[in-house]
């Protein structure tokens, strides 16, 4: 049984309608207490990085331990943003720090047509820089370089060793993170489409088979 | 690099898509559900579904409409017409929009706009234009383009944006269901003067009309509904054509 957590950014209709087609198992746990139980945490989130907020105390505590546990964890979008050390949307916020670096406004160029928000489809990279690992990657199973997903948001993670897919709008910042069984999108992979329920099968798969897991990603780099 | 993005439109009345010319004399499309899913497979990116009558008893239809399509595409899904109040989009995104498309309601309670991005982020809130040219700008209409604003389209989208828009939807009145062109000129105005996407609509016939607007119109993104809805035009070869042409678009 799978873990969404509900904090209240934006709206889960869409992550729980593709949980539901692929046949995932899941509940949305009404206090923090309630983890424990599962086998996976989901930590979807749009908006602002202000809302996880809400997420600062017992959630945070508890799913930091989920993940000292090995349990594996999926962060959408802000989800993703938040296992971070912390954003610049909301410096005051802490984030879940389970990856190093923290989250940066897009700096675009209107000139050039690149636009902030980032909203669109956009190509996933698997190779070009150092650290991308696309194809060894479990989130991204399946998938070809040069996939595309859909994105929007305004603020991005940079590109460091547990960044395993990278996409450029301007800047390059971490499309998919990978660290472990901790994963992380900045994308929507509930509306991308094809390619998207491809990446959530990816995760119910790691899911129910955690042990899976491949050798540290910044040992083979 | 960021693709062009190609929207299909699906004007809904009583639950069945129907398409008019020049706001007017409607004619019969099809189920929205069974519409969406060959788009879907055809390698559309987004999907809009516009209440076209927006009355109190088409809300409960509309509901059911935006459940039946978010059920059966993974592609992001934008609601308009007839949100008048928070409560309308609310029910709109419970029933699986992922944004809501404002438009009267935008310019008649523009704080609106702002309620909604703080609620639901910037991303899930467009700011719907209707407008045609007069002189050398662009009047914007409201009430199905009944209803003359007295707004610039240009003004209109800056301001929209700085209350919390995400983006633009700008549709040409003068090119709506005339099959003759996006009216670049006027899509290119509103996409120099914000920095948010904007979605063309209105007029688009053939293949080259996206090439059109996607270059000189400065679109990021096309939206057409009778061009799709009577297979004239498949998405997939629309895609192709750009895609020989340097637009990047999602294959």
């Amino acid at each position: 049984m799978i873990a969404l957590i509900d904090y209240g950014a934006g709206n889960l209709t869409s992550v729980r309608k593709a949980l539901t087609a692929l046949g995932a198992d899941f509940a949305t746990p009404g206090r923090p207490e309630e983890c424990a139980r599962f086998s996976a945490v989901i930590v979807p989130g749009v908006g602002n990085f202000a809302a996880t907020s809400a997420l600062v105390g017992p959630w945070r505590d508890t799913i930091a331990e989920t993940v000292r546990r090995g349990t594996p964890l999926l962060g959408i979008c802000l989800g993703m943003q938040w296992l971070f050390e912390g954003s610049d949307e909301a410096p005051e916020v802490p984030g879940l720090g389970v990856l190093e670096g923290r989250v940066t406004r897009l700096r675009g160029n209107p000139d050039a047509g690149l636009k902030i928000p980032h909203v669109g489809w956009n190509a996933l990279n698997f190779h070009g820089q150092p650290h991308l690992s696309g194809p060894r990657s479990r989130m991204l199973a399946g998938l070809e370089d040069g996939a595309h997903v859909y994105f929007t948001h305004s603020y991005a993670a940079p590109v460091t060793d547990a960044c395993v897919a990278a996409t450029t709008h301007g800047d390059t910042f971490a499309a998919v993170v990978e660290r472990g069984n901790v994963f992380g999108v900045q994308f929507h992979p509930e509306k991308s489409s094809d390619a998207g329920l491809q990446i959530i099968r990816n995760f119910l798969e790691v899911a129910r088979n955690p042990s899976a897991a491949p050798p540290h990603v910044e040992a083979e780099c | 690099m960021l693709t062009k993005r190609i929207i299909a439109c699906m004007d809904v009345r009583d639950g069945q898509v129907v398409k008019g010319v020049q706001f007017q004399q409607l004619r019969h499309a099809g189920d929205p559900a069974a519409l969406a899913q060959r788009y879907n497979v055809e390698g559309i990116d987004e999907v809009v579904v516009l209440d076209i009558t927006a009355t109190l008893e088409s809300r409960q239809a509309l509901a059911r409409t935006i459940s039946a399509v978010a059920h059966q595409i993974f592609l992001p899904l934008t609601v308009g017409g007839g949100i008048r109040k928070e409560d309308d989009a609310s029910a709109a995104v419970d029933a699986g929009a992922d944004k809501v498309s404002l438009n009267t309601a935008a310019l008649s309670n523009p704080p609106l706009i702002t309620t909604l991005a703080r609620r639901y982020g910037s991303q899930a809130v467009i700011v719907a234009i209707d407008a045609k040219r007069r002189g050398n700008g662009f009047a914007v209409y409201v009430r199905s383009g009944t209803s003359d604003a007295a707004r610039d389209a240009v003004e209109w989208a800056r301001e929209a944006e700085s209350r919390g828009a995400g983006e633009i939807l700008l549709t040409s009145m003068d090119r709506d269901g005339t099959r003759s062109g996006f009216d670049c000129d006027m899509t290119a105005a509103v996409a120099n003067a914000v920095n948010i996407p904007v979605i063309a609509s209105g007029g688009a016939g053939d293949l080259e009309h996206f090439y059109d607007v996607f270059t000189h119109g400065r679109a990021d993104a096309a939206l057409a509904a009778s061009i799709f809805h009577y297979d004239d035009t498949g998405v997939g070869e629309l895609k192709k054509y750009l895609n020989t042409r340097n637009i990047p678009v999602r294959m």
